[in-house]
């Protein structure tokens, strides 16, 4: 299983110095074509972040492009307007705490089921899997509408706690399913041998399945993390805002709002990117573990 | 660790009959270790899903509301808002995961011989980490229509450019009713000419910045034999001046292609106006003619297209999310690239097979399976595809971008609160998704 860091070269056959140079210069017009490619990829995220530290005059009137040949235009004045928003930095807050809260329920609750999945005896366990696999697919505009309810029955409606909840249940059935194939790769000598000498399950899952499960659990802590960071159906619906709820209440203007809601969204994405760059490879492994087994 | 320890190990039991007390106590662990997940997943996924199916037999408000059958499921399929959406849905299945797939294929095999595939990687695969919402806040500012401020339509507009260049009078109107503007933009005067006749061709509507510079004052040429001569003029002044008539103060318009028409309606000759505006074909033999100004005179400037706008959003939603989801696509392709058996590869060239064919018999039968799993994956993202929608759709246009998470959520929510409605297209959306869901049931048991 391939990283985005690792990429796998087969050692080239020798070759003649005629043929590498033929080579080379075949080569050439691939590694410009690639170039451009990847240059016309990070056009609308650098577009956006121009237009973030552009006055709203300018965004307005002129592209964001013009920057190059004006550098002068660029200002962080936005981004200093933007945390005296009333309510942005309640809504990093809320934000932040939905999106750790919620990673470490899953990993949690994710990491028991899996172990008991994998490694514990009872009947019907395999067939149970299988039903948790199957919820995999049940899209939560199912649980939209019931949800809602049962939290305003309850009074929880509007908590982050409602929202905390929701992910990690929508989480669950990835991360059961991830780590329970992770956990039976354990050898299983090792908890056997530790059974023998006496140690509880409790023990075990907190001092050798979580441990060597890591790999496995930090992928899934990241992709939860975004997930939950990303969202923003769900917090609309509880109406929790979040940076995107907040980001999208500023939509009702979008143009006279622009220098708000630009610099809003790189700076919501920041962290993502933050956390993308700092764990490239689990995040790659996770999603490989989730599509090509 | 010991040898000793696994000989002493008890024999695996084939079914357990009457659980011991140390078994009764495993399946005790094994519930406690379960229990939380299964608090989550039982409230938070197997109730509501029962709850949403029953509910959506069910009228707008209340736990359950009275009983209308099927008729939430009725409305679904005939209100036009909620058909666009089926629609619409219907064109992202059939889009985005063939686009995805191929996207990915293509640059999963040309960063093969890259060195610096790592970079290229990278950047194709940022998108990924970035929310729906924010991607279609980066899209809604590349895609805004003025050519000045939306960078797609500026792109647009250099290529545009080179071929329908504007107009020198793109706000120019007759300024009488015997000179007609047809359909495409050009002016026929539509009293007929012979040699020996003057033709008067007056235009309003001209601010005087837009005035060709050097324009002097308007001059009626003389009548010539043999010939057919005029004047292009701005027919106003200050105070207005009389339609039709060449006055002291109105200006000739210079650099105005005029041409002269057959009966047939075919341009037989054209000729340009000086600075007073006067044009003159000298030799024209004789017949009936008309006089007239080319399209070309007043084309409008290039204004962008409107992919914000009602025709063209869903092309537009379509671009920005295959460009979140290319990277994906080509990860997991180029993982499924690594893993191919070389030899084969190797072995195919040997017999002589081209780069093409090796791609299109070794490669890509090879790469089938990782490729059905993009598929799979993208199917299921585009039918629950919302976040995106909601931020790059301007409020107008949502309507005629709708998607049918999106038309959930409405219905359901956004002050609507039709809960049976907006649970009948939860509903309609999960059978849309079983097919999948069986799919990858059957995959995930193959590896248990």
């Amino acid at each position: 299983m391939a990283a985005v860091a690792e990429s796998v070269r087969v050692p080239p056959p020798r070759e003649s110095t005629a043929a590498k140079i033929g080579r080379t210069v075949a080569k050439s017009p691939l590694q410009i074509l690639l170039v451009v490619i990847g240059l016309l990829w990070l056009v609308p995220t650098i577009g956006l972040f121009i237009t973030s530290i552009l006055p709203r005059s300018e965004i307005t009137t002129t592209g964001w492009w013009r920057v190059f040949a004006h550098p002068s235009l660029a200002t962080f004045s936005n981004y200093s307007t933007l945390f005296h928003q009333a309510g942005l930095t309640s809504a990093l807050e809320t934000t932040a705490i939905i999106a750790v809260g919620n990673t470490a329920l899953v990993v949690v609750v994710g990491a028991l089921a899996g172990y008991a999945f994998a490694w514990l005896e009872f009947p019907g366990r395999d067939w149970i899997f299988v039903g948790v696999i199957a919820l995999l697919v049940v899209p939560l505009q199912m649980a939209l509408i019931p949800m809602f309810r049962l939290y305003n029955t309850l009074g929880i409606g509007g908590t982050t706690l409602s929202v905390i909840l929701f992910h990690a249940a929508f989480g669950l059935p990835f991360a059961i399913f991830l780590l329970r194939n992770f956990f039976i790769g354990i050898p299983k000598d090792i908890l056997e041998s530790a059974r023998i000498d006496g140690a509880n399950e409790f023990w075990i899952f907190l001092r050798l399945i979580l441990p060597l499960g890591l790999p496995a659990i930090a992928s899934l802590a990241i992709f939860q993390f975004l997930w939950t960071w990303n969202d923003l159906l769900v917090s609309l619906t509880f109406s929790v805002t979040t940076l995107n709820v907040w980001i999208f209440d500023q939509f009702r203007q979008f143009s006279q709002s622009i220098d708000i809601i630009a610099p809003a969204s790189f700076f919501s994405l920041l962290v993502p990117l933050a956390v993308f760059f700092a764990f490239q490879r689990y995040f790659v492994e996770g999603l490989l573990a989730g599509s090509v087994k | 660790m010991s040898g000793a320890s696994v000989t002493a190990e008890p024999p695996p039991k084939a079914a357990p009959p009457e659980p011991s007390e140390q078994g009764r106590s495993r399946y005790r662990t094994g519930a406690l270790f379960l229990a939380p997940a299964f608090f989550l997943l039982g409230i938070w996924l197997v109730y509501p899903t029962i709850y949403t199916i029953i509910r959506s037999f069910f009228g707008q408000s209340g736990y359950l509301g009275t009983w209308v059958g099927t008729e939430n499921y009725r409305t679904l399929f005939t209100t036009s808002t909620l058909v666009t959406a089926i629609k619409n849905s219907a064109i992202w299945v059939a889009v985005v995961p063939a686009f995805v797939a191929a996207i990915g294929l293509i640059f999963a095999v040309l960063i093969e011989r890259v060195r610096w595939s790592v970079a290229f990687k990278t950047v194709v695969f940022l998108p990924m980490a970035i929310s729906a919402f924010a991607t279609g806040v980066t899209w809604r500012i590349m895609y805004q229509q003025d050519p000045n401020v939306g960078a797609i339509n500026a792109l647009s507009r250099s290529v545009h450019g080179a071929f329908s260049p504007a107009g020198v009078l793109p706000s120019a109107a007759p300024s009488t009713t015997s000179l007609q503007q047809a359909h495409g933009g050009a002016m026929v005067l539509k009293t007929p000419l012979h040699p020996g006749g003057v033709a008067l061709l007056g235009l309003t509507g001209i601010a005087p910045q837009d005035l060709p510079k050097g324009a002097q004052q308007a001059v009626k040429p003389a009548a010539k034999s043999g010939a057919i001569v005029g004047t292009v003029w701005r027919d106003f002044k200050p105070g207005g001046g009389k339609p039709g008539v060449v006055e002291r103060g109105e200006l000739g318009i210079p650099g105005v292609t005029v041409e002269l028409k057959g009966s047939s309606g075919k341009v037989l000759q054209t000729t340009s106006t000086d600075l007073n505006g006067t044009f003159d074909f000298a030799t024209v033999p004789a017949g009936t003619y008309n006089a007239g100004i080319g399209a070309a005179t007043f084309a409008h400037p290039f204004g962008g297209y409107s992919w914000l706008g009602p025709k063209l959003i869903t092309p537009s939603l379509l671009i920005a999310y295959i460009w979140i989801w290319a990277g994906f696509s080509m990860v997991v392709l180029a993982a499924g690239l690594s893993a191919m058996p070389r030899d084969v590869l190797e072995a195919a060239r040997t017999d002589g097979a081209t780069e093409w064919q090796v791609f299109r018999r070794v490669t890509v039968p090879l790469l089938a399976p990782v490729l059905s799993v993009v598929f799979i994956t993208m199917i299921i993202n585009v039918l629950k595809v919302f976040d995106i929608v909601i931020a790059l759709a301007p409020d107008s246009v949502q309507s005629n971008a709708n998607v049918i998470a999106l038309a959930m959520w409405r219905t359901a929510f956004s002050g609507n609160n039709d809960f049976g409605g907006g649970s009948a297209i939860a509903v309609f959306l999960f059978l849309l998704v079983i097919p999948v869901l069986l799919l990858n049931i059957r995959r995930f048991r193959r590896e248990i």
